[in-house]
């Protein structure tokens, strides 16, 4: 077992998919010489040159599209968007190249290719530094879509995403690169598009990824004291999704609450809830509920613990589940 | 006070329809005159034999052929669009000759001319534009990128490419085709930025075929297209797309330049669109009849048609076998297209993933099933 911060572990995983395969290939901005702005690619240009840690020119749509060229040339591009509200300027190459061409080609032309984004609030950033765009990716077709919470998580699942011979949104919770854990370098992990139960529980689901399942296992706990078990499934992979463990558990628990950074508004959220309540209609005791963002402009620092779920909102919430 | 400026011409127009009045362009790079005179450029020579000059007539006069009878299956209903590249068959006959084996081409949705010289089947074209696949053909295997329609996307694509093949120390280029109203795609410049930075053996070739749809040129640009490559750091070359000649030796020394690790090059050929910008299009709402008449005289064909025979090179004879050979390529089209089968409903479901998923399976079923039950 080692210690490493999730970020740690993200990189750790990193070097070792650069190890196993030649063709995998980094670029981004800012990710050579600095190691990029959170370190996450920290002394991989030193140890595998500037052929495979690219310090790009400042254009997120650059970075994607020729990643796009060079998965078509049979390379493994990971590519880094700095931060989550700079992806835009790449989303039409995401959205109508990259998500497409598989399709397009029979599957002649696979997409491998590795787009990190940094997501979420929580760090006192200014504006564009903070945003939970998963949902855009989620709803296109042709991409898959994860987010990690923890550094174990984090150093199988980026080597599974990078493995992946399908286009890959990586999420990563930047408020979490700093958290700790051991991580056991010798493990077989769980497949990459699976959720898991993360805290077992009798009275209620609650899901969540990225950084709100570690605000998720605190509101089950400070549950428990009060006399509630609550169920906690880190959902892990946001497109597919893997709902069979979610709906095992919602049959037993006979409730469900959803919880992301993101707004509410047609957020994962409610895509998880059409289908629970679908799926689980006649187990269900309370509609299934959702902790999200407001549906706000992302607002000043400032106001972001008002704005970002926290554990008293969760519990909230899950209280209006319990009473229903 | 300022005020909305109308649209103004450039600060060096080259002649055109659009500006007859100006002086010869002495930068535009021509090896034949529209009247089929063969001239010399001190820059770009061209050596080609009289065999080389017949099978360049060949392609020009098919895939003209090609060209007229998708227009007219468009025409009957039996295409959902076609995008014509009348006027611009030297452009690509050109450049599609001037690549290597191992070079690979990335195109717009109007490189059927390029197509031809890949080797992809004509039938394989239509097939997109009729509707029955979202591709057509094998990118792999014939070194041609599928079409791409989101303007300026593909330049990037080919970019990406040619960063490839430099890590596979491979003797080989990668070639973005693009037309004027892309170049004021920011894709496209990033794409021109990327190249340059990294010195990426690619070539970019632009049609400046004088519209993007009905937008003139004036519009996109208030400088010759080939001098913003100077901008970016290398080399820009503007060429009579008309002329197959110059065309065929300013692509071949572009990607010599581009496999030998000296960069990029950006190459305008200058053409014009003699159609619509598809059959979707009505050309008269917006350019002069005069315009056209204009180009006629500059015709890319007839220039070929007319070097060959005032020279003795081709005769009667060989003019009437391509024709021939244009009429049954004529036939074999339409009839390859009449005959297309519609592709089966659940291929829709098939490439999404290269893993599939459980819920696009599950989808898949239920399709056929909900078809199924419409069967009994």
């Amino acid at each position: 077992m080692t210690t490493l911060t999730l970020g740690k572990a993200l990189n750790t995983g990193l070097r070792k998919a650069m190890e196993d395969d030649p063709k995998v290939v980094l670029m981004g901005e800012d990710i050579g010489k600095l190691g990029g702005v959170f370190r996450i690619t920290d002394g991989l240009q030193k140890d595998f040159g500037e052929a495979r840690v690219v310090d790009t020119p400042l254009a997120e749509a650059g970075i994607v599209g020729t990643a796009v060229g060079l998965a078509m040339r049979g390379y493994r591009p990971v590519v880094e968007i700095q931060f989550d509200g700079f992806v835009f300027p790449a989303y039409n190459q995401i959205v109508t190249q990259v998500a497409k061409i598989h399709a397009r080609s029979r599957g002649r032309l696979p997409m491998p290719i590795t787009i990190r984004i940094p997501f979420g609030g929580g760090i006192g950033a200014v504006e564009h530094h903070s945003e939970s765009p998963e949902a855009y990716f989620a709803h296109t077709t042709g991409l898959k879509v994860v987010a990690v919470s923890n550094p174990a998580d984090a150093y199988w699942m980026l080597q599974q995403a990078i493995a992946c011979p399908d286009p890959v949104v990586f999420f990563e919770p930047k408020r979490r690169y700093w958290d700790k854990a051991e991580v056991d370098l010798g493990a077989t992990p769980p497949p990459l598009f699976t959720s898991r139960v993360v805290r077992a529980g009798d009275d209620l689901t609650l899901l969540a990824y990225g950084p709100m399942v570690k605000t998720a296992l605190q509101a089950a706990q400070a549950a428990e004291d009060e006399g509630r078990s609550i169920e906690v499934i880190d959902l892990r992979t946001l497109s597919p999704l893997d709902l069979a463990p979610v709906e095992e558990s919602v049959r037993r628990t006979g409730r469900c609450v959803v919880v992301h950074e993101a707004q509410t508004n047609l957020g994962l959220g409610a895509e998880i809830a059409a289908r629970v309540t679908e799926s689980c209609f006649h187990s269900l005791e309370a509609p299934v509920l959702r902790v999200g963002g407001y549906d706000v402009t992302y607002p000043p620092s400032k106001l972001e613990e008002e704005y970002l779920p926290d554990l008293d909102r969760v519990l909230h919430v899950v209280d209006r589940a319990m009473e229903f | 006070m300022t005020a909305v400026p109308e649209a103004q011409e450039m600060v060096d127009p080259v002649p055109g329809a659009a500006a007859p009045h100006l002086p010869a362009q002495p930068e535009l790079v021509q090896l034949l005159t529209p009247e089929g005179e063969r001239v010399e450029h001190p820059e770009y020579s061209l050596d080609v034999s009289d065999d080389e000059l017949r099978a360049l007539y060949r392609d020009l006069a098919l895939v003209r052929r090609w060209d007229v009878e998708a227009t007219a299956l468009q025409r009957q209903g039996e295409l959902g669009i076609w995008a014509s590249l009348l006027g611009q068959e030297a452009a690509q006959i050109g450049a599609g000759r001037a690549l290597g084996p191992d070079d690979m081409a990335f195109p717009t949705y109007r490189e059927h001319g390029v197509a031809w010289t890949r080797g992809v089947d004509p039938l394989q074209v239509i097939s997109l534009f009729r509707g029955n696949d979202l591709g057509g053909w094998d990118p792999v295997a014939t070194k041609f990128n599928l079409y791409t329609v989101v303007i300026g996307a593909q330049c990037l694509h080919a970019t990406g490419y040619a960063m490839g093949i430099q890590r596979d120390t491979a003797d080989a280029a990668a070639i973005a085709f693009l037309g004027d109203g892309a170049t004021s795609q920011g894709e496209v410049n990033e794409a021109l930025i990327w190249a340059a930075t990294f010195d990426a053996p690619v070539v970019f070739f632009c049609q400046n075929n004088q519209y993007a749809i009905s937008v003139p040129i004036e519009r996109q640009s208030k400088v010759p297209l080939f001098r913003r490559a100077a901008g970016f750091g290398f080399p820009g070359v503007r060429v009579d797309g008309n002329d197959v000649l110059a065309v065929l030796a300013v692509t071949r020394a572009a990607l010599a330049r581009a496999r030998e690790g000296s960069g990029p090059t950006f190459i305008e050929a200058f053409t014009y669109r003699m159609g619509a910008h598809t059959t979707s299009d009505d050309p008269t709402r917006y350019r002069l009849a005069d315009e056209l008449e204009e180009w006629k005289l500059r015709d890319p064909i007839a220039r070929l048609k007319a070097h060959l025979s005032r020279s003795g090179k081709a005769d009667a004879e060989f003019f009437a076998a391509v024709d021939a050979e244009g009429d049954e390529l004529a036939k074999h089209i339409r009839s390859g297209t009449l005959d297309m089968p519609d592709p089966a409903p659940t291929e829709m479901f098939d490439h999404v993933y290269a893993e599939q998923t459980d819920e696009i399976a599950a989808q898949r079923a239920a399709f056929l099933a909900y078809q199924e039950g419409f069967a009994q």
